[in-house]
């Protein structure tokens, strides 16, 4: 297994080896506990000053920060080492020695732990937490084989530590301490060493890439085409993010709000009424939008069915509905292939067809060719032909036409929902059908799919 | 003058001057050249040079939040957790919003994956699946099933029954065939195809009734963690990140790879894109999170702070792609604003990593789900609205 966490470790090693520095590090001062005095301390409160002003962060974040390099164990508490908590107050910590970082001594061995727990055990009867006393049972089970070694190693390590300062003692007993609170996690502390499963890295590359013949064929062809391909300028495009955010902004609720008032705030579910997929009367910055894109038009159902009667008034309809066939074969289910073609080629490309769509001769010809094999793409040519003849000019007459411009001289403004004079009477939160109960559920392409949560019963 | 060391001269003929001098060592396309001490100071001159003018140039070059100056800052808000869910009993590894806007599909640990009604906070749908660490979910558009998968290597579909004397593990279709673990899966513009990644390195389109392959995406060099589709036009193209540390955009139809970036520097956990279709942004375990611009084929922001040391797993935009949301492996999310490059929040929500987060669909709220156990629903509002700023300036 891979160690984990390589890169967040190295980087909070780096803080703690910068928060160690004797000039530009915490204050360091000897604290006294008890009868005994330990130098090298640092407080809570030092701790998040030095790391408000070092990342120029708030408190809030300061605290967060200290807390996490105290949970992987780079900081300990020298007052009751039970818990990993950064107290930014004049609570005591200290910065644990390299070699009980997670990086130096990892992984924690089973053989260690149950020699640390008999030493516990031994000291003091008693002393182990319960969840400390079910891995010591545990461990007993599992290595019965080797535990005189345990036993033995316990007490030839507290005859050692007898002959210490008792400063030093102190010391190296929540220095351990600490790394098995990281390593061994009591119930209900999350484990900051807990991985999802494992990936392959690059380096241990499950991929099987075969250096062929084929594969250096497909890597200069991909050259070949990211040399031709056009780049537009960055000025161009960088400008482009400012026009979009600022277009879109006021249709932004998280950026802007929304009107009458954001249900998730209120618990009132009008504006999701108001914005059903079909309503018969859509709010004003819903008819805008039409007007951002095409596609903005098409992917609303309102703002498409008003496209259609456009079209139909211009004896173009079947233009739309060519296109709406061809997505519905692009997108549907790998059996239906040769029946949807074969309708979409009756309907709309057979010369006198019913709904016949005028394609330009080249694309036409392409398209009966590959009509021959079929498969769920053949239509692409002429979809998009027909696609870019709505977009370049049917659309932009639909923008100015009267009907849109009535559209939008039409489409109201929802009032914002007056705030509740009683703000512990709290709104009833209806549900909505699901939209796995709706009966025309079924087969939907495109953005045209029914929507559920229109809050009527 | 015994303990002296001397440099050892070689005397020779010089490769570019030809004259003789005392020689020394010189590089140039991995050949060994050896050059007199005059060319020799000739060509690291040069090169130095152009090292200078290239670092003009990139500075000289505006990236985004210089260009972006002029645009007004989002100022203060107010930002309130208004929805937690309770109710997996392990870590929620993803999630997905219903095109209704309301309804969520979550999956977890323990293998159970749970449709709730995230308004009510009600669960209407509960499966458990036969494997563990279900790390891909997906809402169908149709709102009338999932998709999920993880460890089995798969991703099956249920259909959304709510007969009671139906068992939806009953009706659950297996769909798609990996050879090592599922980490995303999404439906396509509708509920026959399903778009998957996977820990085997390929990504894959499947029709969903028969199962059949029907494209297969060969590139990344490890494992793809993640995948988006492009809201495009045409839409045929999707993105997908991987621990190769590349982020792939791929056309659909011919399973060729059309561009790639490299920038990051570990494995990319999520990819999601701006919502005009033009760029995509990237969360990373190397603590990042960029913005990649696929007209201008290249890196435009980079959103990264000194203080955030660990991994973002999940990254997406609010509606106008103002707003860059990230869940980070240090059980917080970062709100970033995306022109401007600052952070404008962090929030400390969650008790154990944030490994899941997405918009809802109309961009009213945001949804996180964490190891903790819990989803929560957060939503903003900025005290001084950008669009009554504009009216009034």
């Amino acid at each position: 297994a891979e160690q984990p966490l390589t890169a967040p470790s190295a980087q909070m090693e780096r803080v703690v080896v910068s928060m160690q520095d004797p000039d530009q590090g915490v204050k360091m001062r000897s604290q006294r506990l008890l009868v005994t005095v330990i130098p090298h301390a640092v407080t809570g409160s030092d701790v998040v000053q030095w790391l408000t002003q070092k990342f120029c962060i708030s408190e809030e974040e300061a605290v967060h920060l200290g807390a996490v390099l105290l949970q992987h164990g780079y900081i300990y508490p020298l007052r009751d080492p039970r818990s990993l908590v950064l107290r930014p107050d004049e609570t005591p910590y200290r910065f644990q020695t390299p070699y009980f970082w997670t990086s130096t001594l990892w992984p924690a061995a089973e053989l260690d732990y149950a020699i640390y727990l008999a030493k516990k055990n031994i000291r003091k009867q008693g002393t182990l937490a319960d969840y400390e006393k079910e891995c010591y049972d545990r461990l007993h089970t599992k290595i019965s084989h080797a535990w005189d070694l345990v036993l033995m190693q316990a007490r030839e390590q507290l005859r050692a530590a007898k002959q210490r300062r008792k400063g030093d003692r102190l010391v190296i007993a929540c220095q351990e301490q600490t790394y098995w609170l990281v390593n061994r996690p009591p119930p209900g502390v999350p484990s900051v060493l807990e991985q999802g499963p494992g990936r392959g890295s690059c380096a241990a590359s499950r991929v099987h890439m075969t250096k062929s013949a084929d594969f250096y064929k497909q890597e200069i062809e991909y050259c070949r085409r990211a040399l031709g391909r056009t780049r537009v300028k960055s000025s161009v495009c960088l400008e482009a993010y400012l026009s979009f955010c600022g277009q879109r902004g006021p249709h932004d609720p998280l950026v802007s709000g929304c009107l009458p008032s954001n249900p998730w705030i209120s618990d009132d579910d009008a504006y999701w009424v108001m914005n059903a997929p079909t309503v018969a009367a859509p709010t004003k910055l819903r008819v805008e939008r039409w007007g951002f894109s095409f596609r903005e038009l098409l992917e609303d159902p309102v703002g498409r069915a008003h496209f259609m009667d456009f079209l139909g008034k211009e004896f173009s309809g079947e233009n739309l509905s060519f296109w709406e066939a061809c997505e519905e074969l692009r997108y549907g289910a790998q059996a239906r292939v040769p029946t949807l073609v074969d309708a979409v080629y009756q309907q709309f490309l057979a010369p006198g067809a019913a709904r016949w769509v005028n394609i330009d001769s080249r694309t036409m010809e392409r398209t009966l060719e590959g009509l021959r094999q079929p498969h769920r793409y053949v239509l692409d040519d002429a979809q998009l032909h027909i696609y870019m003849l709505m977009k370049k000019d049917s659309y932009p007459r639909f923008l100015k036409s009267d009907m849109y411009k009535g559209l939008l001289a039409e489409a109201g403004i929802p009032l914002e929902t007056k705030k509740r004079v009683f703000p512990f009477s709290r709104r009833p939160r209806h549900s909505s059908p699901s939209p796995a109960l709706l009966p025309t559920a079924v087969e939907l392409t495109a953005a045209g799919g029914p929507g559920g949560g229109d809050g009527v019963a | 003058m015994c303990d002296q060391t001397f440099l050892a001269n070689v005397f020779g003929s010089c490769d570019k001057c030809f004259k003789q001098r005392a020689l020394r060592p010189v590089f140039k396309k991995s050949q060994q050249l050896s050059y007199c001490s005059t060319c020799a100071e000739i060509v690291s001159a040069t090169l130095k040079k152009i090292k200078g003018q290239l670092d003009t140039a990139r500075a000289r070059a505006a990236g985004l939040h210089q260009v972006a100056e002029r645009v007004e800052a989002l100022g203060q808000f107010v930002m309130k957790t208004r929805r937690t869910l309770k109710g997996h009993g392990n870590k929620v590894l993803c999630m997905d919003w219903c095109k209704d806007k309301r309804r969520i599909v979550s999956s977890s640990q323990d293998g159970k994956v749970i449709v709730w009604d995230s308004f009510t906070t009600n669960k209407e749908h509960a499966v458990t699946m036969p494997c563990t660490w279900v790390m891909a979910c997906a809402y169908a558009p149709s709102g009338c099933a999932i998709a999920c998968g993880g460890l089995d290597n798969k991703c099956s579909v249920y259909p959304l029954t709510f007969d009671k004397n139906e068992n939806m593990a009953a009706k659950k279709k297996s769909v798609a065939m990996h050879t090592n673990y599922l980490s995303a899966c999404s439906f396509t513009n509708s509920d026959m195809q399903i778009l998957t990644a996977s820990g085997d390195g390929t990504c894959a389109l499947w029709d969903v009734e028969s199962g059949q392959l029907l494209q297969s995406f060969h590139g990344h060099g490890a494992d793809v963690l993640c995948l988006d589709l492009a809201p495009s036009e045409t839409g045929n193209t999707f993105v997908s990140g991987g621990c190769d540390k590349k982020a792939m955009v791929w056309d659909m139809r011919s399973g060729q790879c059309v561009q790639a970036f490299e920038t990051h520097e570990s494995d990319i956990n999520s990819v999601r894109y701006y919502p005009s279709g033009d760029a995509f942004a990237s969360g990373s375990d190397d603590a990042t999170c960029r913005l990649y611009d696929l007209r201008a084929d290249r890196e435009v922001a980079i959103y990264s702070k000194e203080s955030i040391i660990f991994g973002a797993s999940s990254v997406d935009f609010s509606l106008s792609g103002r707003l860059l949301f990230a869940g980070y492996n240090d059980y917080t999310i970062n709100v970033w604003d995306v022109l401007k490059g600052s952070r404008v929040s962090i929030l400390f929500g969650h008790e154990n990593r944030v490994s899941t987060l997405r918009v809802s669909p109309d961009g009213t709220a945001f949804c996180s789900g964490s190891w903790d156990h819990t989803l929560r629903v957060r939503e903003m509002v900025f005290s001084f609205r950008v669009c009554e700023r504009r009216k009034e300036g």
